[in-house]
């Protein structure tokens, strides 16, 4: 396998401005793995056309001395953002032909920086799982496998798995996620690859498809630290189309790497601690306090004393606002129509046959918690645990820098494991990342260590609002010192 | 003794309150910068929010905010300097997003006050309860083709502002006032073109009605009544029929209810039970709307005089009746208009000649206003040749009509036609003398005590002056002479 689909980013970019290789050449390589790795199920829409007229672009730009940021390197997009002439699905027969006759502002800041699209990959539907299982596309498989059982496929994490598992897999070096309640970092975790959701407002929300508006949030998905920070550099700014779009100059994250973080203080919550914590994500945790110690850092210890409703809360916001956001799909205007004889059983028939189990589940769990005589008892108190979770964050940042804790309580699982497991526990997989979704905060996962199976584990850094910058400069600290080489076997398939 | 309706088991008064739809006067919509004129092709004027098309944001309009405000300052009501988008959530075909953004628990303005101007020159004050900025609704047509109804966009997220009144209002009279001074405020301002034609202006009726001293009773709301004419009709229709229903031991039950224009009748729509439970919550995609005393002071320091402060000042300047002085500042240009006329002036004189023959001619003519027949420099004039007795009131009728006629000037027309009035003392006696000559029989009956018959003689004097002697000298005279 061509080593520049090995590549970094930063190194990529480097390669291309010392005419190492051209951009041309590293897209064909990049379209070379993704047609080897078409089992995984990655991608739902691949735009190899497109891809190559892009690196052409990128090719002359660079010819020129005018590329941008990210010119020549091959990304995926999660195939929830909106792209101008190029179907986006959302994962769901509902949109299953729908074609955007407009750009997300993420996606044109990211081919304006000149990044070259390789396809749209595959998620949760709507967003809304952690295994890529609800995907009307079909499941996509983790490059990973148990070294006790490589014969069982498993699951990349979600909702953003297949931006996941195509970076980790190497067939694109960095891509889009989003992140609604933990979707880009414990897919992350799960495929051993850094994933960054920023703070509330940094990525303009517009032309994503809507799950849960005030806490969907773009972010990147890379191998590296730096990748992440040069990727968000790329995709973030304010935009006059969001009203929800913070006003604020986009800092030079890579330089916020300076490998420094002496003297930062690291909060570690004791809520995330819970009883039956499995020894190895323990143990990572513990392995990851020592090595930002070893930095020079204080490990402190923090209360979040809010942290056991943050699961419920978000289990009724999300809803709430997911009923109302898929309301639009109704069959009239676009995306799937099954006609009926009245208005009503054209809405019935066409929402039926577009939408799956999970999404239906969470639009009957939105209405019930919105409805008349139940909103104050969930609803408004769901949104009242919220600003406790906000205000335990935001009493623990006067005294801490970042706060440290394990990304998902476990490592990947099996297929046929989220098959067979309620909704409930699949929801479980969200308890680390749920409580900083509510409240806005950045979060950021990177590989630390394998499981005892020889499968990735990730652990989470929190920041404060809009300080994406000292996040990345600790997590360059932890990357170094982790030093995480594991290649996952599916990679060459 | 206010307003009511007579029932067998005795006196029905009426409990009625309004809510007005006014759409605000702004060259795009509330959350996009599609346009809004009225008329145009179907679905020419629709931007991708509009349709709700997937990841598309909201954007407020911060005009249609600053109207809301102003709208909110002309009727004397608070304004909230926070105030929150909710989604209305409910399914329909020309609702694209499947839900409406409006505004539910946080509205942009509180409580106010409307202060109607009655037929008899009384005034009665009613509430405002609230005002807030909501989005529009597409329209259905169903009428295109015979299995499938077709949907135009253009009037989806149009920005309407929902005027609540409190339940005050007491008669369809004072309803009927009510949305006509709202209006005229409206337009004073500039936030509504109150065109109730076209539907910039859309109201939904609150009625019940009770026994003098009772609380209030079940009402029932009746939607989209859009003139004033039918608002009349749809209270009176209703109020009957909830006092026939509780006269007949019946009850009257919470519910929507339609108006039927052709049949000028109210029909169910959906009872209480069927009521859309519309899952309100704040709008994710908004934020809270933030306005500062400043900015608030500064659409206040734009407002311009209002109906009811020019109506004062016409009757403290001009010493005009309520009345007179309602009519004329109904709408801004009638009362310009009237102030260009009075300038310099006798004002009464000015209005009468306003609201009389020159309004008669504006209905006569189907014309406005803001197109008049005659201008009101021409008005003027003609008060001018009143004042200075060059024309007596009936004179200056004729003269008014061949103005209408003809386009000309006062001056003019005088001049052409010899319409001077006569008012050469010589003349006018002579013509006395000739008419009591000719009527000795008369005179002397007038002389016995047939006091009546003084009319007759100044008609005949009229007559002989071809109608241009003037009508007070024509008095005078004869009185001496007839003595």
């Amino acid at each position: 396998m061509s080593a520049l689909t090995d590549l970094t980013i930063a190194d990529a970019r480097a390669g291309l401005d010392k005419r190492d290789f051209t951009a041309m050449e590293l897209t064909e390589a990049h379209l070379l793995a993704m047609d080897r790795a078409r089992s995984l199920n990655a991608f739902i829409t691949e735009t190899p056309d497109l891809a190559l007229e892009r690196a052409r672009d990128a090719d002359a730009a660079l010819a020129k001395g005018e590329g941008g940021t990210l010119a020549g390197i091959p990304l995926a997009i999660k195939d929830l953002f909106c792209t101008e002439g190029v179907r986006t699905t959302a994962s769901s027969r509902i949109l299953e032909n729908f074609v955007p006759p407009y750009e997300s502002t993420v996606t044109a800041n990211l081919r304006r920086a000149g990044a070259v699209m390789l396809g749209k990959t595959s998620l949760d539907e709507f967003a809304m799982g952690s295994s890529n299982m609800t995907s009307a596309f079909g499941p996509v498989t983790s490059p990973w496998r148990r070294r006790s059982a490589p014969e069982i496929k498993l699951v990349p994490g979600g909702s953003s798995g297949g931006s996941a598992a195509a970076v980790a897999a190497r067939i694109s070096m960095g891509a889009t996620g989003t992140d609604t309640g933990g979707s880009i970092r414990q897919p992350a975790a799960y495929c051993g690859i850094v994933g960054l959701k920023p703070t509330y407002g940094r990525c303009s929300r517009w032309g994503v498809v809507a799950f849960a508006s005030s806490l969907d949030q773009a972010g990147p998905m890379t191998r590296s630290v730096k990748d992440a920070a040069l990727m968000l550099g790329a995709m973030a700014g304010h935009d006059a189309k969001d009203s929800t779009s913070a006003n604020l100059k986009v800092p030079d994250f890579a330089a916020a790497l300076t490998g420094d973080i002496r003297g930062l203080k690291i909060g570690i919550p004791k809520e995330y601690r819970p009883a039956g914590l499995a020894d190895e994500i323990a143990r990572l945790w513990e392995d990851g306090i020592a090595m930002l110690k070893a930095a020079g850092a204080l490990p402190v210890e923090i209360s979040l004393p809010h942290t056991q409703y943050a699961l419920a809360a978000y289990y009724i916001v999300a809803p709430a606002e997911c009923s109302s956001n898929l309301a639009r799909y109704d069959g009239v205007r676009f995306g799937k129509r099954v006609e009926g004889k009245t208005l009503d059983e054209l809405y019935a028939r066409s929402r039926a046959a577009g939408f799956g189990k999970e999404v239906r589940r969470r639009i009957l769990i939105g209405s019930y918690v919105l409805s008349a005589g139940y909103y104050d008892a969930y609803y408004t108190k769901a949104q009242k645990v919220r600003s406790l979770i906000a205000e335990d964050f935001r009493l623990a940042f006067e005294n801490v820098d970042v706060i440290l804790t394990p990304t998902a309580p476990t490592p990947a699982f099996a297929m046929d494991e989220g098959d067979a497991a309620d909704p409930v526990t699949m929801w479980l997989n969200d308890v680390f990342t749920v409580p900083a979704s509510l409240a806005g905060l950045p979060g950021l996962s990177l590989p630390t260590g394998l499981s005892q199976d020889g499968l990735p584990l990730g652990l989470q850094l929190l920041g404060r609002p809009f300080d994406e910058e000292t996040l990345l400069r600790v997590a360059g600290v932890m990357e170094s010192a982790a030093n995480f080489t594991a290649l996952p076997p599916d990679r060459e398939i | 003794m206010g307003y009511s309706l007579q029932g067998e088991t005795g006196d029905w008064e009426l409990v009625i309150g309004l809510e007005v739809h006014a759409q605000v006067t702004s060259k795009s919509k509330l959350f996009s910068g599609a346009a809004t004129d009225f008329g145009a092709e179907a679905n020419t004027q629709v931007a991708l929010v509009d349709a709700a098309m997937p990841g598309m944001l909201p954007v407020i309009n911060a005009f249609c905010v600053e109207q809301a405000i102003r709208t909110g300052l002309g009727l004397k009501a608070r304004i909230n300097k926070t105030s929150v988008f909710a989604r209305k959530n409910y399914f329909y075909a020309d609702l694209p997003q499947g839900y409406q953004i409006s505004q539910f628990d946080q509205p942009i303005v509180g409580e106010g006050e409307v202060i109607l101007d009655m037929a008899d020159g009384s005034t009665r004050t009613i509430g405002i309860e609230r005002l807030h900025l909501e989005q529009d609704a597409g329209k259905s047509l169903h009428d295109q083709h015979p299995s499938k109804s077709f949907i135009d966009l253009n009037r989806a997220g149009v920005a309407l502002m929902e005027i609540v009144s409190k339940p005050d209002i007491r008669s369809p009279d004072e309803a009927a006032a009510y949305v006509t001074k709202l209006r005229s405020i409206l337009r004073y301002l500039g936030s509504c073109d109150g065109n109730m034609a076209e539907g910039s202006m859309r109201c939904d009726v609150n009625v019940s009605v009770r026994k003098a001293g009772e609380p209030f009773r079940t009402r029932a709301e009746i939607k989209n009544v859009n003139s004033i004419r039918f608002i009349h009709q749809a209270i009176e229709y209703e109020a009957r029929r909830q006092i026939d229903l509780y006269e007949e031991g019946g009850q009257v039950v919470q519910e929507t209810r339609l108006f039927d224009a052709h049949k000028g009748e109210t029909r169910s729509m959906r009872s209480k039970e069927m009521a859309h439970d519309y899952r309100y919550f704040p709008d994710p995609d908004l934020l809270p709307l933030i306005l500062s005393d400043e900015e608030i002071a500064a659409i206040k320091s734009t407002l311009p005089e209002l109906p009811d402060e020019k109506k004062e000042r016409f009757i403290q300047d001009y010493h005009l009746s309520p009345y007179d002085a309602g009519v004329l500042v109904a709408e801004q240009s009638s009362a310009h208009f009237f102030e260009t006329v009075a300038k310099g002036r006798d004002p009464k004189l000015a209005s009468n000649w306003v609201t009389g023959e020159f309004f008669g001619a504006l209905n006569r003519l189907g014309r406005t206003v803001e197109d008049p027949p005659v201008s009101a420099a021409d008005l003027g004039a003609l008060v001018d040749l009143i004042a200075d007795n060059t024309l007596s009131g009936r004179l200056a009728k004729e003269v008014f009509e061949l103005m209408v006629e003809t386009g000309k000037t006062p001056a003019e027309i005088v001049e052409e036609r010899g319409l001077r009035q006569v008012t050469d003392s010589g003349e006018i006696d002579g013509a006395i003398a000739q008419v009591l000559a000719a009527n000795p029989d008369k005179v002397a009956d007038y002389r016995a005590g047939k006091d009546k018959l003084f009319g007759f003689f100044v008609g005949q004097v009229m007559k002989a002056t071809g109608g241009k002697a003037n009508p007070a000298m024509v008095n005078d005279s004869l009185k001496k002479q007839l003595a």
